[in-house]
């Protein structure tokens, strides 16, 4: 009985140490010995190897319910649409030649010969039709199904009103597909590159409807197939030999750390075990980008970092009150200070980046107001001496608990305070209750985001009509309705973007939202690893990159 | 048969404590703010009943709460709201492991390390050895575990390369999380045994050993550490929970794939099924846990005995 007191210590620390040698870390080892010997076929060649990190775990590689960047960055390389995009940006042929519309509704993509998927199957027309009806079926209730309402019938079948035989899409045979839009849409090319778009086996779906969970049930068509999924530890793609333009690709293998942490993935890359980082720590990215080294890149962004003013709200109703808070930001103090990722300072919406009839779009459009102390202190007592006020009340910023967005709104905090002796409380809340908030109306000034869908101004622009549903400001503005209307209503370029650049300048003189960056992608990548490009509204792109595995060693 | 009576009825209250935390969580979480669906993007109205529907979040509130308790009672947690891919069991068979290895580890770490460091500072009380101990405790109460994994990784593997920065891959992996993870229940071990034991070592039956005529180590090795041991257990089973259900902190910046986001990144994402699936989990291990420690009890200390029922 006295022993048992010790041994009882004895065994528990026992049986830890026995428990902790048990291997919690998966097959590991065998992939080494694998891939050494899978080399012999190419004359002795060194395997070519990425090594990255993806900030979350992926929620779902099925590109009907994927839905955010963590699961685009994978999907985007291991899948392949009608069409594609090359590194200038250009739209070109993928899985279909690059057809032609004349009324910009009815498209007619032809699949062209010897497309394969990763298990061999060919890649048939029935397989985009099969992939675009079940991202909008009702049952599957997909996140992202509202990028497939331009098809005829897509709102109203996930709506449950409509027949999924009323869905615009239809494999005529293997090889033909025939859309037909809900209204004309110029930009639907640039839709036929974005994930939601991708194709999905059907007989392999048929067969396992849960396929796209491991990675030994997965088949993709892109560049790059899925080989090992170890969920929230790591991904490994490798290169897939039924992809038609394989030759083209140099990489063998990527391997993505599952790894939320920036902080960590810093070091990992500069303990050398990431060969590329993105995103980077905010501090870091400031000394980075004044630095000049060389792996540092910047990458543009397809997104707006903006305050949302409760129109609703008095005084935020008056054009004045609002213009004054705008032109009593210095933004050029926020991105060099404060973001430092080398943002560009935002007095438009749109960001740079989207080509125009001519040139880009966000240049064409230029500054749309001037930041003014002493014209912001002017309107200010206009407009409050208009809504009958002596002073503007104390309000917050309401933002969501992140770091980045508290020095922001601290800097703005003071610039208001300094520039126009305004009381301004900072409120944080949880990302979730944010949007509670917002859709509510229940707060005075926020902090929002916007990243576009598509590469066009009218991502944008459509967000602060009446109805729509982000229009978080509750701005209402009748010529701009109009104005977003009959561009959404015509293929001509020149009218599309007139009425755009007319409507954006309205929306800066109305000034419901006040603009303050565009983002950008800082990241680091490397010297010994070429090839890598970053599309506006995509991640660093690494289909074509190639390691120099000797640099590396 | 005593033993057997005692365990029955001790299952009995666990399945109701864990049918009450079921109950309150399961109102708390529906009162809070923030709606699992709202996000930054477009959502059209039917978008959002889809997804009510494929959640069952369109029934009446009592319906939810008798379908879960059905699941429940099958071991069925649910789909999470947050991934299609991973259901909230997968969460739990593919995390757990990795949260009990690195928290087994760590509490050996802790148990060795702490008790040495707690009887130390006893026997050579106000000298330089205690000193010396409590400041290790007192850092490694104070400093979190944030800044201690930081400085682990900056200068262990960054400047020197001994391990690698992180993720989970091999054994060598784990020795910086674990030593991060152990720091908490290290210095609380120690400074609980330290206080135990210089309790323990002036009481008449040690000074009676002594007068017996026992060896010095005998005595402090038979009678005095095994008494003082009696508070650690008692807080080794709240510890040991705690540890091996994984730390949030150490697991988000090693990038470990345990159960320890789960129960913050559930809450933060209003993932329903997530939030109460990591609880009733967190719960079961809990109950469990003071069990055994409420078993090893009338081992160590013969003066309490098991007497079926407590009334």
């Amino acid at each position: 009985m006295k022993r048992n007191k010790f041994s009882f210590f004895a065994l528990v620390i026992g049986l830890m140490v026995v428990i902790s040698g048990c291997n919690s870390f998966g097959e590991t080892e065998k992939t080494s010995t694998k891939d050494s010997g899978k080399s012999d076929g190419k004359k002795e060649a060194v395997e070519k190897v990425l090594n990255l990190n993806n900030s979350s775990e992926p929620g779902s590689l099925h590109p009907g319910t994927a839905e955010g960047t963590h699961d685009s960055w994978i999907l985007e390389h291991a899948f392949e649409g009608l069409t594609k995009k090359t590194p200038e940006g250009e739209i070109v042929d993928g899985m279909a030649s690059v057809p032609t519309s004349e009324d910009g509704i009815n498209w007619i993509f032809k699949i062209k010969e010897g497309m394969k998927w990763s298990n061999g199957d060919p890649v048939t027309a029935h397989d985009f039709e099969f992939a675009w009806k079940y991202a909008l079926a009702p049952e599957t209730a997909s996140e992202y199904a509202y990028q497939l309402f331009y098809l005829e019938g897509a709102e109203a079948y996930n709506a449950g009103t409509g027949t999924v035989d009323q869905v615009g899409v239809k494999a005529k045979d293997d090889t033909t597909l025939e859309v037909k839009l809900a209204q004309a849409t110029p930009y639907f090319l640039d839709l036929t590159s974005f994930y939601t778009y991708y194709p999905v086996n059907k007989k392999v779906q048929e067969e396992n409807p849960k396929w796209f969970t491991e990675a030994t049930s997965y088949v993709s068509n892109g560049p790059f197939k899925l080989t090992e999924w170890k969920h929230k530890e790591s991904v490994k793609l490798e290169k897939n030999e039924n992809y038609y333009d394989k030759d083209k690709i140099n990489l063998d293998v990527v391997n993505f750390v599952i790894l939320e942490d920036e902080n960590t993935a810093w070091q990992m890359y500069q303990s050398g075990e990431l060969d590329l980082a993105y995103p980077l720590p905010q501090d870091v990215q400031g000394q980075l980008a004044q630095s000049n080294n060389k792996e540092f890149h910047n990458g543009p962004d397809l997104a707006v970092y903006y305050y949302n003013l409760n129109n609703d709200v008095k005084p935020f109703n008056n054009i004045k009150v609002r213009k004054a808070l705008s032109l009593a930001i210095d933004r050029k103090t926020i991105t060099e200070n404060v973001a430092q990722g080398g943002q560009q300072s935002a007095y438009s919406v749109v960001p740079p980046g989207i080509p125009d009839v001519n040139g880009d779009y966000q240049e064409n459009t230029g500054n749309l107001f001037t930041e003014d102390v002493e014209e912001a202190k002017k309107l200010l007592a206009e407009g409050l001496a208009e809504e009958g006020m002596d002073k503007l009340p104390e309000f917050s910023i309401l933002y969501n608990t992140l770091a980045g967005h508290q020095k922001i709104a601290e800097a703005v905090q003071e610039m208001w305070r300094k520039n126009l002796g305004v009381t301004v409380t900072l409120e944080n809340t949880e990302f979730q209750v944010k949007l509670d908030r917002e859709k509510a109306g229940k707060y005075q000034v926020s902090r929002a985001g916007w990243v576009g869908d598509y590469v066009d101004p009218m991502t944008f622009m459509d967000l602060w009509t009446s109805d729509n549903s982000h229009n978080d400001a509750n701005w209402k503005n009748a010529e701009y309705d109009q104005l977003i209307k009959e561009a959404k209503q015509t293929m001509d370029q020149q009218v599309r973007m007139d009425n755009m650049h007319k409507a954006e300048k309205l929306l800066m003189a109305e000034m419901p939202i006040i603009p303050i960056y565009f983002y950008t992608k800082p990241h680091m990548v490397k010297e010994y690893v070429t090839g890598v490009y970053t599309p506006i509204n995509r991640y660093p792109q690494f289909i074509y990159a190639d390691v120099d595995m000797d640099a590396k060693e | 048969m005593i033993m057997i009576r005692y365990i029955l009825h001790r299952f009995m209250w666990a399945i109701i404590t864990l049918w009450a935390t079921i109950t309150i969580t399961f109102i708390i979480m529906h009162s809070i703010p923030g709606d699992p669906f709202a996000k930054e993007g477009t959502m059209t109205e039917s978008m959002y009943e889809n997804l009510q529907r494929y959640y069952n979040l369109d029934k009446p509130k009592i319906v939810q709460y008798v379908i879960y308790l059905k699941q429940v009672a099958l071991l069925d947690f649910g789909p999470s709201i947050k991934s299609k891919t991973l259901t909230v069991n997968d969460y739990i068979e593919k995390g757990f492991p990795v949260s009990f290895h690195l928290g087994a580890q760590a509490m050996i770490i802790a148990i060795f390390f702490g008790l040495i460091l707690g009887v130390i500072a006893s026997l050579y009380r106000n000298r330089w050895p205690d000193y010396t101990s409590m400041i290790i405790a007192i850092i490694g109460i104070s400093v979190p575990s944030f800044v201690l994994a930081t400085l682990l990784i900056n200068f262990l593997a960054v400047k020197w390369s001994f391990f690698p920065v992180a993720t989970w891959k091999s054994w060598s992996h784990t020795v910086l999380p674990s030593i991060a993870l152990a720091m908490m229940p290290l210095a609380y071990i120690a400074r609980l045994m330290r206080t135990s034991m210089i309790e323990v070592l002036n009481q008449d039956y040690i000074l009676t050993a002594k007068a017996k005529g026992l060896r010095k180590n005998a005595v402090i090795i038979k009678h005095a550490i095994r008494n003082a041991l009696m508070p650690v257990v008692t807080v080794l089973g709240i510890l040991t929970a705690n540890v091996v259900t994984g730390s949030f902190v150490i697991e988000h910046i090693f990038g470990i794939p345990g159960i320890g986001e789960m129960f913050v990144k559930g809450i933060m994402n209003r993932d329903y099924p997530v939030i109460l699936g990591s609880t009733v989990f967190y719960s079961a291990i809990l109950i469990f846990l003071i069990f055994i420690v409420d078993v090893v009890y009338t081992w160590i200390d013969p003066r309490i005995k098991v007497t079926g029922a407590s009334k």
